[in-house]
Formats: C-alpha cells, sequence, structure tokens
C-alpha cells in the first residue's frame, strides 16, 4: 500500500475532532438523537470519505463509486456531517438534522439525501444489502468495492447472519463489513444483553477473512481496508474496538448515552473537552 | 352470453368438460422467462423453492441470474434490495405467508421506503393451497402490502394473466407485489384478454335490454366462480356485471364507481381475508364516491385447515352459491 504521511493522518485526525463537535453541536439542536456511536465512528468514517472511498461529492450517484452501506442508521450524524466536510453539501445543512422538512432524516432515507446510498435503521439488515450491491457488481465485472459498517448489538439479529452464509457461499470479495465493537447497545453492555463473543471465531466459520483493530487509530483502519482488498475468494470483516462517547469523558464508555442527546451545558462542556483535546491544548475560546 | 366481447375471453369458459387447467403460478414461471429474454438486469431469487414457486424455467435459461438464497426470506428481501439498488430488477420468491409475510418489515424498510424495484411474488396465496393447513395458506398478504406506500399488488385470476401481471411488474419502476394460486384452475382468459396496472375490465355484462341488477367485483381463480354465479343469476333474469379487478393497487376508481352507478349493489370476491383486502380496497373508493349496498366473500377473520382446495372455497363461504346467496341479500338491500 501507498505509504500514508504522518500529516496526512495528522489531517484525518484533526477532521475527526472537528466532525465530533459538529456532533454535539447538531444533537443539542435536534433534542434528539444517538450521542455515543456517532462519536465513536468519527474517526473511521473520516478515513472513510478521506482516503479510502473512491467517491465524488459532486457526483454522488457516479457508477462507479465505492458504496458505503450504513447498517445501522442511529449513527448517521457522523456520516451526515463527514459528508457535509467532504463537500456534499453546506456545513450550514447540519443543523436542520431531524427537523420537519430536513434532507438528513433522523434515520437515513436515500431518496432524501443524494450520497446516503441506502435507508436504514430497522437494524440487521445492511449486510445483507451491501451483499446484493456486491453480488451485482461482481455479475457486471465492476470493481467497485462495497463496505458496510455495522454495529455490534445489531449483530443480535438473524438477518446478519443469513447475509453472513451469503457473502461467504458468493465469495464476494469485494465486500468489506466493519463493525462497531463497542460493546453497548441501548439496554446495557452487549454481553449481558445477548452475548456476541466470540464475534471473530463467528465470522471465521461462517467462511470470513476477519482483521481486528483499534478503530481510533487511522492508519491500523487503513491498513486493514487494503489487507481486506488483497483477500481473494473470501468476504472480509473488520472488528473496530471502539469508546462510545469518544472524545467527552462522561460519554466514554457509558451505554446512558446510547440513544440521547446532550443538553446545552453538556454538549459546553463536551466542546470544550473536544476543542481542548481532554485539557491537552489551551482553547482558542477561551 | 354476455361475456364482454372487448374482454376476448375464452368462449368455452362456461363448459366444465373443454376448459383447461393450469395452477395460476405456472404464468409466474413463462412471464419470468420471457422477461429474462428482453431484459438483461432481471435476476430471479428463490428461497429453497425453486420448483414450486416456478422459479425453475428461468434458473435453466439463465443460471447466471438465478440466486438460490436458501430458507432466508428476510435475507432474500435485502439481498434484493441491494441488487436493485444498484440497477438489477430482482424477482423474490417464496410462500406468500413467508415473503411478504416473514420478512415484512425488511420490504417496508429497505424495498418500499428505500424505493427499489424489488419484485415480491407470492406462491401459495389463500386457502385453496389445501392440505398444507393453515400455516401455509396466506390469507392477509394483500393486506399487508396494500397499506404500504409505493407498493403495487396485484391478483392474477389465471395462469395467463399471471403470465402478463409478471411481464408488466418487470416493466415499471417501483416495488410490485404478485399472488399466486397453488392448485389448477381454470384459463378462462387469452392471450387477447387486456391486462393492465391500475385497470379492471368488465368480462359480463348484463342481460342485454335489462338495467343492471348488480356489480361482482372479483379478483383471483374465483373470477371464474363469479363469472359461473353470474350465469345462473342471468338465467333467473338478474342482470349481472361481472369486473376482474387484478390491480389492487393502484385501483380503477372509475370503473368501480361507474359499476356502483349502474348496478346499485355490488358483492365482492376474493381468497383472502375480507378485513383489509380487494374488497376494502372497493369500499373504501366508493364509501368515498358513491355508497352502496357491498357484500364480501372472502374468509371471515379466520384462520384455514386442511382439506381439498375446491372443499375448502365451499367450506370458507367462497363458493359459487355463496356468491347467489349474496347476490340475492345485497340486491334486497338497495
Amino acid at each position: 500500500m501507498a505509504h500514508l504521511h504522518d500529516d496526512e493522518i495528522k489531517k484525518m485526525e484533526e477532521i475527526a475532532n472537528q466532525v465530533r463537535q459538529d456532533i454535539i453541536s447538531m444533537l443539542v439542536e435536534a433534542k434528539s438523537g444517538h450521542s455515543a456511536g456517532p462519536l465513536g465512528m468519527a474517526d473511521i468514517f473520516t478515513a472513510m470519505y478521506f482516503h479510502i472511498l473512491r467517491h465524488d461529492p459532486k457526483n454522488p450517484d457516479w457508477p462507479e463509486r465505492d458504496r458505503l452501506i450504513l447498517s445501522n442508521g442511529h449513527i448517521v450524524p457522523v456520516r451526515y456531517a463527514v459528508m457535509a466536510r467532504a463537500g456534499y453539501f453546506p456545513l450550514e445543512e447540519l443543523k436542520t438534522l431531524r427537523k420537519f422538512g430536513s434532507r438528513l432524516q433522523g434515520h437515513p432515507e436515500r431518496e432524501k439525501l443524494p450520497g446516503v446510498e441506502s435507508t436504514s435503521g430497522p437494524l440487521g439488515s445492511g449486510l445483507s444489502q451491501a451483499a446484493g450491491i456486491a453480488l451485482a457488481a461482481l455479475m457486471d465485472k465492476k470493481n467497485f468495492r462495497v463496505y458496510c459498517l455495522m454495529s455490534d448489538g445489531e449483530h443480535d439479529a438473524g438477518n446478519i447472519w443469513e447475509a453472513a452464509m451469503f457473502a461467504s457461499k458468493y465469495k464476494l470479495h469485494n465486500l468489506t463489513g466493519v463493525i462497531d465493537r463497542n460493546n453497548i447497545q441501548i439496554d446495557g453492555y452487549t454481553e449481558d444483553i445477548m452475548p456476541l463473543e466470540s464475534l471473530r471465531a463467528k465470522y471465521e466459520s461462517f467462511g470470513w477473512h476477519v482483521i481486528e483493530v483499534d478503530g481510533h487509530n487511522v492508519s491500523q483502519f487503513i491498513e486493514a481496508v487494503e489487507e481486506a482488498k488483497a483477500i481473494f475468494e473470501k468476504p472480509t470483516v473488520i472488528i473496530a474496538h471502539t469508546i462510545p462517547g469518544k472524545g467527552v469523558n462522561f460519554m466514554e464508555f457509558n451505554f446512558e448515552w446510547h440513544g440521547k442527546p446532550p443538553k446545552p451545558d453538556e454538549a459546553k462542556i463536551a466542546l470544550e473537552q473536544l476543542r481542548t483535546l481532554g485539557g491537552k491544548i489551551k482553547s482558542e475560546h477561551q | 352470453m354476455p361475456l364482454n366481447p372487448k374482454a376476448k375471453l375464452n368462449p368455452d369458459l362456461l363448459d366444465k368438460a373443454k376448459i383447461k387447467m393450469a395452477p395460476i403460478r405456472d404464468g409466474y414461471g413463462e412471464g419470468l422467462v420471457k422477461l429474462g429474454e428482453e431484459d438483461p438486469r432481471v435476476v430471479v431469487l428463490c428461497a429453497d423453492l425453486t420448483e414450486s414457486t416456478r422459479s425453475l424455467p428461468f434458473k435453466q435459461k439463465f443460471p447466471e441470474r438465478f440466486i438460490q438464497m436458501g430458507v432466508a426470506e428476510q435475507n432474500m428481501a435485502t439481498v434484493a434490495s441491494g441488487l436493485a439498488n444498484y440497477g438489477k430488477i430482482p424477482f423474490i420468491s417464496s410462500y406468500a405467508v413467508f415473503s411478504p409475510g416473514r420478512n415484512y418489515e425488511q420490504i417496508r424498510t429497505t424495498c418500499a421506503l428505500n424505493n427499489v424495484p424489488v419484485k415480491i411474488a407470492g406462491a401459495h396465496a389463500g386457502i385453496s393451497v389445501g392440505p398444507d393447513g393453515a400455516t401455509h395458506q396466506a390469507l392477509d398478504d394483500v393486506a399487508i402490502m396494500r397499506v404500504m406506500p409505493r407498493m403495487t399488488v396485484l391478483v392474477p385470476c389465471d395462469a395467463i394473466e399471471a403470465r402478463k401481471a409478471t411481464i408488466a411488474a418487470g416493466k415499471i419502476p417501483g416495488p410490485v407485489y404478485i399472488r399466486f394460486g397453488r392448485e389448477k384452475s381454470p384459463l378462462f382468459t387469452t392471450d387477447e384478454t387486456p391486462f393492465d396496472i391500475g385497470k379492471a375490465h368488465i368480462f359480463w355484462d348484463g342481460i342485454a335490454g335489462k338495467k343492471l341488477d348488480l356489480a361482482i367485483v372479483a379478483s383471483s381463480q374465483l373470477v371464474w366462480n363469479a363469472l359461473l354465479a353470474a350465469s345462473e343469476l342471468e338465467k333467473e333474469g338478474i342482470s349481472v356485471r361481472v369486473i376482474n379487478n387484478p390491480s389492487v393497487k393502484p385501483i380503477d376508481k372509475e370503473i368501480l364507481i361507474a359499476a356502483a352507478k349502474d348496478a346499485g349493489a355490488m358483492v365482492t370476491v376474493e381468497e383472502h381475508q375480507v378485513a383489509g383486502g380487494m374488497g376494502s380496497a372497493v369500499a373504501e373508493v366508493l364509501a368515498k364516491n358513491y355508497s352502496v349496498p357491498i357484500e364480501f366473500i372472502g374468509v371471515q377473520d379466520r384462520f384455514g385447515e386442511s382439506g381439498e382446495a375446491y372443499e375448502l372455497i365451499e367450506a370458507f363461504g367462497m363458493g359459487v352459491k355463496n356468491i347467489l346467496e349474496a347476490a340475492k341479500k345485497v340486491i334486497k338491500r338497495k
């Protein structure tokens, strides 16, 4: 793979930090929505849109584009923020999240906002849609790749395992799944609600190539995606270990922040922490 | 015999000795092959029921465009969503109790709300599935598909119409549900009989020179029962119009309102729960535009049970005798 320069990594980390601030601002304005998942996936989404995907923000229906299917639609604020930062639509539109008449629906809708690729929210059905696109690409000898971002909690759903069997049967090597392994879901910790481990062994036994990474280490994630491209005859899943609520100390690791937005005073503290990287640098606004 | 000449029906349709029989699902198989020849985007998915859903001829002719899903209807709907999202035209084949039964939410979110052209083929619909019993007799599939925005719902009356409905489904942009029966049923239409999505057609139109007493609106193989009933009523001097209504959604409002105005009473006939089905769709149109008394032939809020197909149609109140009773009752209510 092409060597990633440190300054490229640094730039993506800065964008991801900005995206986390966008997410907090969007959620406090919307007064509803999910906090933990979007914050936890800011690094991966940034790496996707600013390094990995072949895409054109000015031509979102470009037929040769890579497809990114978001299965757990409730974390869509992170996608919206990254798409806006990548030039799909104006940053000001982020404030319309979840409001009447907005293109930024609470859960994403394909027809409302060009570039979101699929309508999602009900859990467990993204991987099979991604597999359908990947199979169509192989049938038509297209070279684009298909990525499916999933939560860990949605692996409770049988539809995902049906898709895992299917992708393996049809040797969908152009499909890469990414699991946000943050160990929380609405009602609590994943291993208390319905144990998922060993996710690695499960996917391997279904015929997938499995890579585990630190989901906040951009270069590690990009290396894993490159490895997936080199695997033939089978699909790859990247288990990305992430911290839910990453970057805001009172949200991190706390499942209670799965499905609620910050209040204005909480948002102020959260933004302060993100701007100063948890007090490591001096805020420009002080 | 007051058959509507424009409907170009089989002239032997009342002759039980002469009329040929075929399962309605056969038309699906023929339609798929025809579509496959015309359009390389057409792909067929099946959930381990390739022969009985009549997906087999397509598989044999276009093996590279046939996708075997195994017993996984939720995955079938969502993989089809992805294929359609890319630009394919997928037909998903199973029994109606499983698809759109088991995979209802996947169809709602990933096909209809997502607005991609997945075509859902529900075989073995209705009580006439027979000996398999209640678990396999879909009696609510039209209702759950009819309430879904963007979904077109088609209920063909014989294998010939099923072929036309399948081809028509493949040529419109959105999601479509088509339902098929299992048992052999009369082939009473012909290749020339008109079929258009959004249109119903008059198959039988009253006694010459006499004002209409009644309109019967029917879908599925029971259209034939409605024609038999009309022929009996004619003998008693009762003038009847029979309308074949395969396009449950979008529904042909004009033909229904005109029939209500011309006849002043109506019987709807379907092999489905009366709640939420084709008859309900007709009633919604008439309640708003031109109210007349209606009797509803169909299953009355019960599950099915094992038995022979035609035995069950009689036992569950959808036989010719039941249509005749409903006709007389509704005329009295005028």
